[in-house]
């Protein structure tokens, strides 16, 4: 960025957060870090106009992009909701990844670029509030600038594709206005935001604004940077949960040529959090990966096992059902009602247990860090979710403060929640510490799948209660999980039952008796979320159940779905979101989702349907497939998915999430377990952790948007969770086998 | 596991090491901390001398390179570490994802399994090296079909594709699903699309 324009007559759009929470957008005339710039564009005439716009004399565009990219698409969403009221042709405007953007304001932790994290369901609520203001404000700027040069009232003054102009139709280009505006004192209200009906990037089909450099190999994600006389690292961790290691032969891996010194990492206690490094290990450092690799190889440890050496799947599928067999000990989450009244006076009882396996996030890229840490400063480069958390640690970690910190998002080979803690970060620390150089961390994917923070393990009991009437009057949910809430001090004072379920979630407020219960299931298994943490964790169940009732009481199951959704209305505290559960929404999405698959149609073909919703994070989603059994094989025929997201911000992006939601609901619903045996995880690599290839996924996902001007929602959690029941639904009708234990194929070839 | 690239057995198999004793171009020692690790060791200005035993030489995107390291290095941390074309990525290091796909000598292949030596004599077309003046169409059709999401499978993805539209210029179902790279994100039916549709652009374009 030059064109030596003073820089004590720029201002900024000052964005900081708050002590409350709430961001602030105003001006000031704090220096807001410059934007990146594409190495194409340095040394072009640009001017920055906020910490997200920069306007070239020519009148390209550069929008800052401040979300962690990690497939999402947030890379092209987010600075659409600025160029749209920016008021710019898309065409002409580039796309560059803002760095993190730390600040402190007055003491207090904040960020000039507002939330960056991406944790599934603040991003798009969040930027579509900020960074539309950020993008009127900025406009604004433009327009008193024209005002100005032309003499004349701004509210007379109109934009159009980066063009301010006049009543008479005068002209000037934002290009030609850039300096003038950066000179100006801010507006200090925010601007009025455009009418809907005015968009014209909101909503249109865009292609992901970064695609030609990922097409061409040029993309660098976090483990493709490098620095100037840096190491490469690789750490062999202990197998055994909680383990430490005892001593380590490593003659034979220092002979290794280029491997320069082996530091050995601490584990955790069985007691503390897990905030810093995972696992006990041995960090081999080298001169490059390979050599790193081959030094690994040759290291001859042994391990002494940590406090968990009997915990297998096995085990705690047993004490699991043997909790709710007992059934005291239980820890109330939610009653309504009368329960146990309502099991006295039911006409018929339900009963079914469902069983869901760890999994592990396995993104393509896997974790790790490159990490300079200086004097008094450091550079992390890094594919992050959690910029904040990734700062905390290595100012924890060095004593550097973290306004000396500088922190790089390159773009993510996925993440799916595995990035939202950055004990990889920690062990970079660790190790560049050790080796007085920058370092680069790779993990392999052994590492990736056998220490991961999985997605918790549990069984369900539904009971359900009905009436003369059929009619659903009471429902129980038990939950016996290893609770996601373990030795992880962000969320310590959650109640142990958060993440494995939700007092509000369905069919709370739906039925007329109500309760639901947790059992707390002990486990040295690390566990987090995963992709939609919560829905994609009890879904099954609950969509399952339903079906079974449908089945039971010789019912439609969507015209038991609808009728247990009943009129429409909302219902207050909806889970994970503030807003309100609209049952006419759901019951919109599951209405189309039917018509789509030909859900009343009579087959003759032996292909069977199934189909299930679920509300996530304030969307509201159906899916259906339609399959058939080709010997042992499942083909899946037709998938069909339905959302209500609110306004749809990026048709192509949405419609991308959701086939990817899709196919990642189909892979870990027929195919994916994390098992634990003699207190480690059985699962090393892809062979033995077998993702969806091409060959079993359906050939199409036929996505459907329900047409909406409400506030857009984030998408890409939404597609998973309904997917598992609608899949053993569809198996049920296909095969009148009913599965209630996740993954689905082994159970399914077991019981044929 | 069906559809798995040219495997690296296969190769070894019929790999031609270079005749020691050649008289080549060869240039100076090959570090891994170049100031500018992708350019290639110049052909033009080096004197011509004997090249030492044990140095293997290979082509990458067309030009050539020598390797005097460890021979069992496998050419993905070659790529990477030494010559910084990280388009190829590591995905799971055992050949099973498909995300470092190359060409090698035409053919798709794993480079995480493919060690220097099995390399070397030989043709290596990188995702960087895919494009002449303009995009490859299966880059081109990548593109419009907007496949990516978190885009780290993608070259290699992409690498797979090219090979099966060398063989198979119109594709039917058994050749898009013999396809066995990986995505985690789950873009398969826009890489359906978009392999269908580079295979339109090839033919128009030959027409």
């Amino acid at each position: 960025m030059s064109g030596g324009v003073d820089e004590s007559r720029r201002r900024f759009l000052h964005v900081g957060l708050c002590a409350s929470g709430a961001l602030l957008v105003g001006f000031g005339h704090a220096r807001a870090q410059s934007l990146p710039l594409a190495p194409e564009l340095i040394g072009d005439d640009l001017t920055q106009l906020s910490p997200f716009v920069l306007i070239e004399r020519d009148n390209r565009v550069v929008i800052g992009a401040r979300g962690c990219e990690t497939g999402q698409g947030v890379i092209t969403s987010l600075p659409m909701l600025i160029a749209e009221e920016l008021d710019v042709d898309w065409s002409r405007v580039r796309v560059t990844q803002l760095p993190y953007g730390y600040i402190e304001n007055n003491g207090q932790p904040g960020n000039r670029y507002g939330n960056q994290s991406s944790d599934g369901h603040r991003t798009i609520p969040l930027a579509w509030k900020e960074l539309r203001e950020a993008g009127a404000a900025t406009r604004a700027l433009l327009v008193a600038a024209a005002a100005r040069v032309w003499s004349l009232p701004a509210a007379e003054l109109q934009t159009a594709s980066g063009h301010v102009v006049a009543a008479d139709g005068r002209r000037l280009r934002y290009g030609t206005l850039a300096r003038t505006a950066a000179s100006l004192p801010a507006p200090v209200t925010p601007r009025a935001l455009k009418d809907p009906d005015a968009f014209h990037i909101i909503g249109k089909p865009t292609r992901t604004t970064d695609a030609h450099n990922i097409v061409t190999g040029r993309t660098r994600y976090g483990s493709d940077e490098y620095l100037s006389g840096m190491l490469f690292a690789v750490i062999l961790r202990c197998p055994t949960l909680g383990g430490a290691l005892e001593s380590c032969d490593e003659s034979a891996a220092r002979k290794v040529v280029g491997v320069r010194d082996i530091v050995r990492i601490e584990g955790n206690s069985a007691d503390a959090a897990l905030d810093g490094p995972l696992a006990a290990g041995i960090a081999v450092i080298a001169d490059n990966t390979w050599a790193a690799i081959e030094g690994r190889r040759a290291l001859v440890p042994a391990w002494t096992p940590g406090p968990w050496p009997e915990e297998s799947t096995a085990l705690l599928s047993a004490r699991a059902h043997a909790l709710l067999d007992a059934g005291t000990d239980g820890i109330s989450v939610h009653s309504e009602g009368d329960m146990p009244g309502s099991r006295r006076r039911a006409r018929l009882k339900l009963n079914a247990r469902y069983e869901v396996p760890f999994l592990a996030h396995a993104p393509m890229e896997t974790p790790g860090a490159l990490i300079e840490i200086r004097q008094d400063s450091a550079l992390l480069i890094a594919s992050l979710q959690d910029p904040d958390g990734a700062s905390r640690i290595i100012s924890e970690m060095t004593g550097l403060p973290r306004t000396v910190l500088e922190i790089r998002l390159p773009r993510s080979g996925g993440s799916f929640g595995r990035r939202l803690r950055n004990d990889f970060v920690a062990e970079a620390v660790l190790v560049a510490k050790a080796s007085a150089k920058p370092v680069k961390l790779l993990w392999l994917r052994e590492d990736d799948i056998a220490h991961d923070f999985y997605r918790p393990f549990g069984v369900h009991a539904l009971a359900a209660t009905l009436d003369r009437n059929n009619r659903v009057a009471g429902w129980s949910h038990r939950c016996a999980a290893t609770p996601r809430n373990n030795r992880n001090a962000a969320i310590a004072d959650d109640p142990i039952w958060k993440g494995c379920m939700q007092p509000d979630d369905f069919p709370t407020g739906l039925v007329a008796h109500l309760e639901k219960t947790f059992f707390a299931l002990e486990s040295g298994m690390p566990r987090d979320g995963w992709q939609a943490p919560m829905p994609a964790f009890d879904a099954f169940a609950v969509q399952c159940f339903i079906d079974e009732i449908a089945f039971a009481t010789r019912r439609d199951p969507v015209q038991l779905r609808l009728e247990m959704l009943g009129e429409p209305r909302e219902l207050a505290n909806a889970p994970d979101a503030s807003t309100a559960f609209d049952t006419a929404r759901m019951a919109q999405v599951l209405r189309v989702c039917a018509e789509k698959i030909r859900w009343s149609s009579r087959r003759t073909d032996g292909h069977g349907l199934g189909i299930a919703c679920h509300y996530t994070s304030g969307g509201y989603v159906a899916h259906a497939f339609e399959i058939a059994m080709q010997g042992e094989k499942l083909k899946i025929h037709r998938a069909v998915c339905v959302v209500d997201v609110g306004r749809v911000i990026n048709p192509l992006g949405l419609e991308a999430q959701l086939i990817g939601g899709t196919i990642d609901g189909i892979s870990s619903a027929l195919n994916l377990a994390i098992t634990v045996k003699d207190g480690r995880v059985q699962q090393r690599n892809f062979p033995d952790y077998r993702l969806l290839p091409m060959a079993q996924a359906p050939a199409a996902v036929e996505v459907h948007a329900i047409e909406s001007s409400r506030d857009p929602v984030d998408a890409d959690e939404l597609g998973i969770a309904s997917v598992a029941p609608a899949l053993a639904n569809a198996i049920f009708a296909t095969t009148t086998v009913r599965i209630r234990k996740l993954p689905l194929m082994p159970e399914l070839l077991r019981m044929l | 596991m069906n559809g798995k690239p040219a495997s690296v057995q296969r190769m070894h198999d019929d790999a031609t090491i270079p005749p020691r004793n050649t008289l080549i171009a060869i240039a100076t020692e090959e570090t891994s901390m170049q100031d500018d690790p992708a350019t290639p060791e110049s052909a033009a200005s080096p004197a011509e001398v004997a090249l030492d035993p044990g140095t293997l030489q290979l082509g990458i995107n067309g030009k050539p390179y020598f390797h005097r390291g460890d021979p069992s290095m496998p050419l993905l941390w070659y790529l990477r570490d030494t010559l910084r074309l990280t388009g190829t990525k590591y995905g799971c290091g055992i050949g099973a994802c498909g995300a470092c796909t190359v060409l090698i000598d035409g053919k798709a292949a794993h480079a995480c399994e493919t060690p220097m030596l099995a390399a070397a004599g030989r043709q290596v077309t990188t995702i960087e090296g895919l494009q002449g003046e303009v995009l490859h169409p299966v880059q081109q059709a990548w593109i419009e079909e907007d496949v990516v999401n978190c885009g780290f499978c993608q070259a290699g993805q992409i690498m797979a594709a090219v090979d099966l539209l060398q063989r198979k210029p119109a594709p039917v179902e058994s050749d898009l699903t013999a396809i066995g790279n990986l995505c985690r994100c789950g873009s398969y039916p826009r890489i359906r699309r978009a392999i269908l549709r580079a295979a339109e652009l090839i033919r128009t374009s030959n027409r």
